[in-house]
């Protein structure tokens, strides 16, 4: 099962690498790792979003708390949440329609940048589930697709 | 090396406050081997006479060797090596003392910051080399810093679960000046391990003691960490519940007590593993259900209640559910349990049919064996060793059969007094441990059980022994194979004995005494009480014995791997 696990840590050099290395060491999955400070300064926030099962889950937990710059652990999707990622198609400008270009310029989810060559990027923010939707609807014409990973927040 | 500022505040250089901050630390005994990035370092030691230094013969005898100051000790090792090389060669022992859960802190030398990252001469990232195998690492890179951060290290080290941390320290950082202050205290808002164990997790264990049938302490490593040996035997004794160790527990219950029901796991006693298994609650204390204890998990204790006590919540249903977790220190949770029980005067269920039962499995004698006239059995060396030393010497081992005899027949009375790798399971652990705990206990006897291939993986450290007078004796079973691998050969591999004869080895009679040492070989079983008793004659010299011992001897019980309790192999 998916779990999205946000973990405060000091802002240390090397504290993202101990948690990237305990993943590979454990064998503990990755779907996605986002890192980027928090409200303190001092302490950066990362989202990892990771699947097992819950003796697995439970394990992942303990062991990030049981790292030394780990501050925090919490499992967000334990409980209600808001998720969100963002992602970045690149199309080139001669294989969208222009019925397709009409229906992305109106789509209060998508921003579309334009590109000296003639390349079109479409900004998605939304659930990785819409994302996923909205990405394979696109799939026969994207160029590049990149993707931030999720974040999340609870929202209890 | 001191300068006056213009503020007249006195400035020492970062090698000096290092040496002030272990003489702070009450840091009296170091091992190490110096080179290029350590050399400040080393000649503010060579200038004062606080901090000792022990010169190895190689970096891993210097982290074994603080392995066993620790162990043997409630101290903290220190070890102090250079760069590259130097921390490199450190890795096994810092491994090893994570496995077991050691207290040590390891300061490693660092090319200059300038040079970091350039391939530097004697360069290594020691920080992301040893980030899997320590509880945690540091780099200094700026000398206002170095003094928090040892505190810091000295702390993380010794507190909570314990384990081996590395301080990396830059050459340049060790010829910056700054003034010294060495924190009194310290506080980590990420780390801390102070426990407050939950009042409703003690009434269920107390509920569950109280009631069961069949009960079975489990104890480990963690008991001896905890120095919660006394408080646990008081426990057990009055609840007249039996108990089994761990390899790592040994001597935390008194070995030649009646309700110890010997060492359990791969090759543990029939009783305890037999316990283990039809046990209705298990109360596991400082132990980690280690896949050498378990064996096949889901056979493993089918009908018991699991209490848990371990002050690492990780070790906690990793591989076995705990139905009661109790998160705390040992014998913090052990004493309000007591206080629950034992000062209440309460009283456990009747349990003498369950005794009944493991008397009767205790008939199997399943660590027995039979000395000829002839050729000397392995177990009646230690056998003799226990005797004559009557069960007193701390003795420390390398890995593997030997070790596993040690472990079986000599019956450690008291906590610290049993040294061995067991999680990593290092050969070349016995004689550089034996140094530490040596020095640790400068009046005491430590003897080192050994065998013939893993005392050559650390031989050097006979030249160590020689200079500071180290008068260990070394028990050498020398049965010419690696006689772990040969049996597992024998067993598995239909005899195919695969680089497991030990060839061309060196006579450890010339070898010992080429070392300024004493060394004698024995051959014959009448031989075997003189000899010891030689040995420990020679109060202040390291004497060598050299057993030849029967080739074909195998350590029983033995659990196959991925096989249940009661599935045992007896002989």
């Amino acid at each position: 099962m998916r779990h999205i696990i946000s973990v405060l840590l000091e802002n240390e050099a090397g504290a993202l690498s101990r948690v990237a290395g305990l993943f590979s060491a454990r064998s503990f999955n990755i779907e996605s790792l986002s890192v980027a400070p928090s409200e303190d300064s001092s302490a950066s926030r990362m989202t990892i979003v990771t699947s097992g099962n819950d003796v697995v889950i439970e394990q992942v937990v303990k062991q990030l708390n049981k790292l030394i710059d780990v501050i925090e652990v919490s499992e967000i999707t334990a409980d209600e949440h808001v998720e969100r990622e963002i992602a970045f198609v690149k199309i080139d400008g001669k294989s969208i329609s222009d019925k397709m270009m009409s229906d992305f310029s109106t789509n209060e989810f998508l921003k579309i940048h334009k590109t000296k060559s003639n390349e079109i990027i479409i900004e998605c923010v939304d659930s990785p589930e819409k994302i996923n939707l909205f990405l394979n609807s696109v799939k026969n014409i994207a160029v590049k697709i990149v993707r931030s990973g999720s974040v999340g927040i609870n929202s209890n | 090396m001191t300068q006056n500022t213009d503020n007249k505040q006195l400035k020492i250089s970062g090698a000096e406050i290092f040496v002030k901050c272990l003489e702070a630390e009450g840091i009296d005994l170091v091992f190490g081997y110096p080179g290029g990035a350590v050399l400040h370092i080393y000649d503010e030691l060579h200038k004062q006479n606080k901090v000792a230094h022990i010169l190895v013969r190689h970096e891993q005898g210097a982290v074994h060797a603080a392995e066993g100051y620790a162990k043997s000790s409630d101290k903290t090792g220190v070890v102090l090596v250079t760069s590259g090389p130097g921390a490199t060669n450190a890795i096994t022992g810092i491994a090893d003392a994570y496995m077991d859960s050691v207290p040590i802190v390891v300061f490693t030398g660092q090319v200059r910051t300038a040079l970091i990252g350039n391939d530097a001469f004697q360069e290594v990232d020691t920080v992301g080399i040893t980030r899997s195998c320590v509880k945690h690492n540091f780099m200094i890179t700026d000398v206002h810093d170095m003094a928090e951060t040892i505190k810091k290290a000295f702390y993380v080290a010794s507190t909570g679960r314990p384990g081996p941390v590395v301080v990396d320290i830059p050459k340049d950082i060790t010829e910056d000046f700054c003034e010294f202050n060495y924190p009194e205290s310290v506080s980590m808002r990420s780390y801390n391990p102070d426990i407050k164990v939950l009042d409703d997790d003690i009434d269920l264990a107390v509920k569950s003691i109280l009631s069961c049938k069949k009960p079975v302490i489990y104890a480990g490593g963690g008991v001896i960490n905890s120095n919660a040996s006394q408080e646990l035997t008081d426990l057990a004794k009055y609840l007249n519940f039996p108990v089994t160790n761990t390899l790592m527990g040994l001597g935390c219950f008194p070995g030649n007590d009646d309700q110890f029901i010997q060492m359990l796991g791969m090759h543990g006693s029939y009783e305890a593993n037999m316990a283990m298994h039809d046990c209705d609650l298990l109360i596991a204390v400082g132990a980690r259900f280690d896949d050498r204890i378990t064996g096949r998990l889901d056979k493993f204790s089918p009908n018991a209640t699991v209490i848990h006590i371990d002050v690492d919540p990780s070790s906690i249903s990793k591989n076995i559910k705990a139905h009661i977790p109790i998160v705390g220190d040992v014998k913090d949770v052990v004493n309000q349990i007591s206080k629950k029980i034992v000062q209440k005067n309460l009283k456990p269920k009747n349990i003498d049919k369950w005794w009944a039962q493991i008397n009767e499995w205790r008939k199997k004698d399943s660590f027995g064996y039979k000395q000829g006239k002839d050729i000397i059995k392995p177990q009646y060396v230690i056998d003799r060793l226990y005797e004559i030393t009557k069960g007193d010497a701390f003795v420390t081992s390398d890995v593997g059969q030997h070790q596993m005899w040690a472990a079986q027949l000599y019956k450690f009375r008291k906590p610290n007094r049993w040294i061995n790798s067991g999680g990593l399971g290092t050969m070349g652990f016995g004689l550089p441990s034996a140094m530490g705990t040596q020095l640790a206990n400068p009046d005491s006897l430590v003897c080192c059980v050994t065998g013939e291939a893993s005392i050559q993986m650390c031989i050097q450290e006979l030249s160590t022994c020689m200079q500071y007078g180290l008068p260990i004796k070394i028990i050498n079973l020398n049965n010419r194979y690696m006689g772990m691998v040969r049996q597992w050969q024998e067993f598995f591999y239909e005899k195919r004995y695969a680089m497991s004869y030990m060839d061309a080895l060196p006579d450890f009679v010339k070898l010992a005494e080429s070392y300024g040492h004493i060394g004698y070989k024995i051959e014959k079983p009448s031989d075997v009480d003189s000899a010891i008793i030689e040995a420990l004659n020679q109060k202040d010299r390291l004497v060598f014995l050299d057993f030849i011992t029967d080739q074909d001897e195998n350590v029983f019980p033995m659990i196959a791997t991925g096989e249940a309790h009661n599935k045992m192999i007896l002989s």
